[in-house]
């Protein structure tokens, strides 16, 4: 840690990755605010106002947008944390545990819009569900009269987003349980005359709970400020207040552009309001939790037990979901209420293979930039880290959270703005860069577990035996994280590939990705191109996926003992 | 300009030196020679799978034909395009912009040419001279607002009603009619979205039925407004409940509404497209026990124009694409029920004969109407009445 020089070299790559993060962050908050208070030189408003605010409560139907992105924002965050948290209490360590989280895996990469298009299949008054049902058991010639689907109240939105965020939480709780001693914590609890379940809530779940507080957090901004998943299954008249400020920010109207900003801050007020609630929900349960646990009694088996059947729904839901977007893609003519379509065809996926390859080239080359980008930077960081100490990375992961904890919209329509000015917006750098924000902590934080958990003797041993840094990094550290570098890449990928805020606000709506076009298209679109276009959207993460799974396997056949 | 003056300036054209300048008077040889290997990118509405196709063939047309590359950036909503050029020049962006050419019309025209965005080229067009502006006056006034050449019309459009045959043999011919129709069936009719351009005509059909003094709706809308439109929101008040979802919820857009027919969610859709239900029977997405209905009374048209900013990075090659979107061959196709069933722009009596066998009597089946059966065209009112329409409906939808 000697010289003021070596200090920064030691701080460099921490900071360039703090940098790909914060700019884009600070900057599009700065351009924000601005025009909130009626800064927005672009469209000659110049002196600060508050008229903006005026218009935008003026709005019919904010209030409700505000309280609805707020309701199924905790809504969404609680019942899959709740979700999560009972199956793994009552499945923890039983042989369908592993095999639930093998299952969970695609459904996190499954981007966001492909779920919803397929759950949208699958509940809608017309869909595959009903369709099964009907007429024999329901009586329906018809499909009924019944909003299951952009129902008012934001459930299918709330069901949307359990579905897709459970199979995330899941994950992190599984990650979390390696860093906490579970199974001595679950013997002693056991052994105190706790039933199994009850012991997991009562002695692992606060210890797990405080390593997944971040990933719940996000969880809860990305509930709150969601727009794709919103615009495909949420309400309409109103939505909720992301999809709304989207409007105005894509609106004719240029002036619009103020209320959109000023619409923005509501939004990040919302969702600060909305970790309030949380954090007093934290404290409550931590009360109520202590006299619980303290109470001794084992009661509750039962119901965490009935309880843990939420998890395993939901992944057969996402399941289904993924197979009504696959069967609608090769469906021929298909008319409710026949369970299956008169017959299958390839044509459609002929037919839109043409228009589908512009925008699949796009979705690859943004992904694959930003997640290179991400993964240098995360690499570069983390290593720095090991050799220096961790004073090369004080707060980066920290800060790095920082995009995660904010709905997108906060600080995108700024962003934009910002990229406008310089003349960077539009082209796939844009895009890249607006992804790199999202795909950069998940790669980083997806790698910082694995370099924590690097056995450090291996490097150490290395060193003994006269290897410099570089050899060790090379030679020891990269082949040991082979599999977690390919997983932080799939990671990458899959959360690239999700983006559709970032792509429309960035690439000024003239850069198509398979994600755009889906969200476009389910507005009112074609199934059969609706399925098409969602299946090859899902696709490409799943099969990053399964790459960075298979890959190490055969690189490992020689070097069996790195399997552990 | 008649056909033969038409030959004569072609002639001219090719006769003519081909000049290196980027002079105005090289005429449509330079301009096509200036468009040679540039890409367009043509924002438009991308809801509809059956124009998404029409479009990605006209891509197939200008490439071989001009070595123009098309790229369609399929919108959710037109106003998407107008914020970006209006964006881009307001950033200081006068040239090389994002967009092209505009699949626009009524609002969105009057934005971009209110604010003098808009390239004036349409008149040059050769194959303008082709175009009916006595028989379909909307090809040069859009929404009671002179068009004067900065967009080029391409498709006619006509507000018409599709409704399940069996379920609905005898449709409802006026908006009374409707409503009693729907209080008998309740749930089973809706509208797109009023922020749709299909839901805000089927508002402004209404309005036009229903207004008690329709000559405010040709002027802008203004203190007019509130008399106007008050027998329109007193029939709605007592419509909505009857809707598809007690008019909680609507359809996105027409193709949306296309689903909720296929899938028997509701009785009645709406188009703007007089071809759609041959055009959808066609494709397997509404059933064959379709039919199509107008009011008695007539129905909304309008055309579909095509702009081109004044920051466009391609204009010529923008300009030569709406030329090929105005020739026969083009017209023929989207008139084709099978492809896009949308009625031509052009003036048949002004084509060859060989042009005009391009038009062959489509097959029509019993879900089309008869070609005289599609009653008079009524005028699109200003377009500030959609404005303050959409506007007040938000308003009352939400509240």
């Amino acid at each position: 840690m000697g010289t003021p020089r070596r200090r920064l070299s030691a701080a460099l790559p921490a900071l360039a990755a703090a940098g790909a993060i914060a700019l884009p962050v600070l900057g599009g908050l700065v351009g924000t605010l601005l025009p909130a208070f009626g800064v927005l030189p672009a469209i000659g408003a110049e002196a600060p106002s508050l008229e903006q605010w005026r218009r935008l409560f003026a709005e019919p139907g904010i209030g409700r947008a505000a309280l609805l992105s707020l309701s199924t924002g905790l809504a969404a965050t609680a019942l899959s944390l709740l979700s999560v948290a009972l199956f793994c209490a009552a499945a923890h360590g039983s042989r369908g545990f592993a095999r639930v989280q093998a299952l969970a895996l695609p459904v996190l990469a499954t981007p966001h819009a492909a779920l919803a298009i397929g759950l949208l299949f699958l509940i809608a008054p017309s869909g595959l569900l009903l369709r099964l049902l009907s007429p024999w058991a329901t009586g329906f010639d018809l499909p009924p009269d019944i909003a299951t689907v952009n129902d008012g109240l934001g459930l299918a939105l709330l069901l949307g987003l359990v579905v897709k965020e459970t199979p995330y939480l899941l994950l992190m709780t599984l990650a979390a349980l390696n860093q906490v001693p579970a199974a001595q914590l679950l013997a002693v609890a056991t052994s105190l005359g706790q039933p199994r379940p009850v012991a997991w809530l009562k002695a692992v779940f606060p210890l797990v709970y405080r390593q997944i507080r971040l990933p719940v957090f996000a969880v809860l901004a990305y509930s709150v400020g969601t727009v794709d998943v919103a615009l495909i299954l949420g309400p309409s008249a109103p939505p909720t207040l992301a999809p709304l400020l989207l409007r105005w920010a894509t609106s004719p109207d240029l002036s619009l552009l103020l209320p959109a900003s000023a619409g923005a801050l509501l939004l990040l007020g919302v969702a600060l309001a909305a970790a309030g609630v949380w954090i007093a929900g934290e404290r409550a349960a931590a009360t109520v939790g202590r006299a619980w646990a303290a109470g001794g009694r084992g009661i509750g088996a039962a119901a965490i037990r009935a309880g843990a059947a939420l998890l395993p729904l939901s992944l057969l839901l996402a399941y289904c979901a993924l197979a009504a977007v696959a069967l609608w893609s090769v469906a021929g003519p298909w008319r409710f209420p026949d369970a299956l379509p008169e017959r299958l065809q390839g044509g459609t996926w002929a037919a839109q293979a043409p228009a589908l390859a512009g925008p699949a080239v796009n979705s690859l080359v943004v992904a694959l930039v930003a997640t290179g980008i991400a993964l240098v930077l995360a690499v570069a960081a983390l290593e720095a880290r090991a050799r220096h100490g961790p004073a090369a990375l004080p707060w980066l992961l920290r800060l790095s959270a920082l995009p995660l904890l904010l709905p997108q919209a906060g600080f995108l329509l700024g962003l934009q703005a910002a990229l406008l000015a310089l003349g960077l917006e539009g082209g796939v750098a844009a895009v890249a860069l607006a992804h790199l924000v999202f795909v950069m902590p998940y790669v980083l934080l997806s790698l910082s577990d694995a370099y924590a958990a690097l056995d450090p003797r291996l490097p150490r041993v290395a060193a003994c035996l006269g290897a410099s840094p570089a050899r060790v990094f090379l030679a020891v550290k990269l082949p040991l994280l082979l599999r977690p570098l390919l997983v932080a890449a799939a990671v990458g990928i899959a959360v690239s590939i999700a983006q559709y805020l970032p792509t429309l606000l960035a690439g000024g709506g003239r850069l198509a990705t398979l994600t755009t076009e889906a969200v476009t298209l389910a507005a009112g679109g074609d199934r059969r191109v609706l399925g098409v276009v969602a299946v090859a959207q899902a696709a490409i993460p799943l099969l990053a996926f399964a790459a960075a799974l298979l890959l190490p396997a055969a690189v490992w056949r020689r070097r069996a003992g790195l399997r552990a | 300009m008649t056909a033969p003056a038409l030959g004569r300036r072609a002639l001219a054209a090719l006769v003519l030196p081909p000049l290196a300048a980027r002079a105005e008077g090289d005429g449509w040889a330079g301009t096509l020679s200036r468009a040679r290997g540039r890409t367009v990118a043509w924002h438009a509405w991308g809801g509809d799978e059956r124009t998404n196709t029409f479009i990605a063939w006209v891509g197939q047309q200008v490439a071989a034909r001009h070595g123009i590359t098309l790229r369609h950036v399929r919108l959710r909503d037109t106003a998407e395009a107008v914020q970006r050029v209006l964006a881009e020049v307001s950033a200081g962006r006068r040239e090389g912009g994002a967009v092209d050419m505009i699949w626009l019309n009524g609002p969105n025209f009057l934005a971009l040419k209110q604010a003098g965005l808009l390239r004036r080229f349409a008149d040059r067009l050769p194959n303008f001279a082709l175009v009916d502006t006595v028989g379909k006056p909307a090809t040069v006034t859009d929404f009671t607002v002179p068009v004067e050449g900065y967009a080029a019309p391409w498709r006619m459009a006509r507000l018409v009603f599709i409704a399940e045959g069996r379920r609905v043999p005898d449709p409802p011919r006026d908006m009374p009619a409707l409503l009693s129709w729907a209080g008998r069936n309740r749930g089973r009719f809706t509208h797109p979205h009023v922020r749709n351009f299909l839901g805000a005509t089927f508002l402004k059909q209404a309005l036009f039925e229903l207004a008690p003094d329709r000559s405010v709706l040709a002027r802008p809308a203004d203190a007019a407004f509130d008399a106007a439109v008050a027998p329109l929101w007193s029939w709605y008040d007592a419509l909505r409940p009857l809707l598809w979802r007690q008019g909680r919820v609507f359809p996105e857009s027409g193709p949306a509404m296309r689903n909720l027919l296929n899938d028997g969610e509701i009785d009645i859709m709406l188009s703007f497209n007089p071809g759609e239900a041959t055009a959808s029977v066609t494709a397997g997405l509404l059933p064959a026990s379709v039919r199509s209905f107008v009011p008695a009374i007539g129905s909304i048209g309008n055309a579909s124009f095509v702009a081109i900013p004044l920051n466009a990075s391609a204009p010529e090659a923008a300009e030569a694409v709406a030329n090929f979107l105005l020739s026969p061959e083009a017209q023929a196709r989207a008139e084709d029920p099978r492809h896009l069933g949308a009625p031509t722009v052009l003036d048949l009596s002004r084509l060859s004969p060989a042009e005009r066998a391009l038009f062959e009597a489509w097959p029509r089946g019993p879900e089309a109407l008869a070609p005289d059966a599609l009653g008079p065209a009524l005028p699109e009112p200003h377009p500030s009445w959609m404005t303050r329409l959409t506007e007040a409906w938000e308003r009352r939808v939400a509240a």
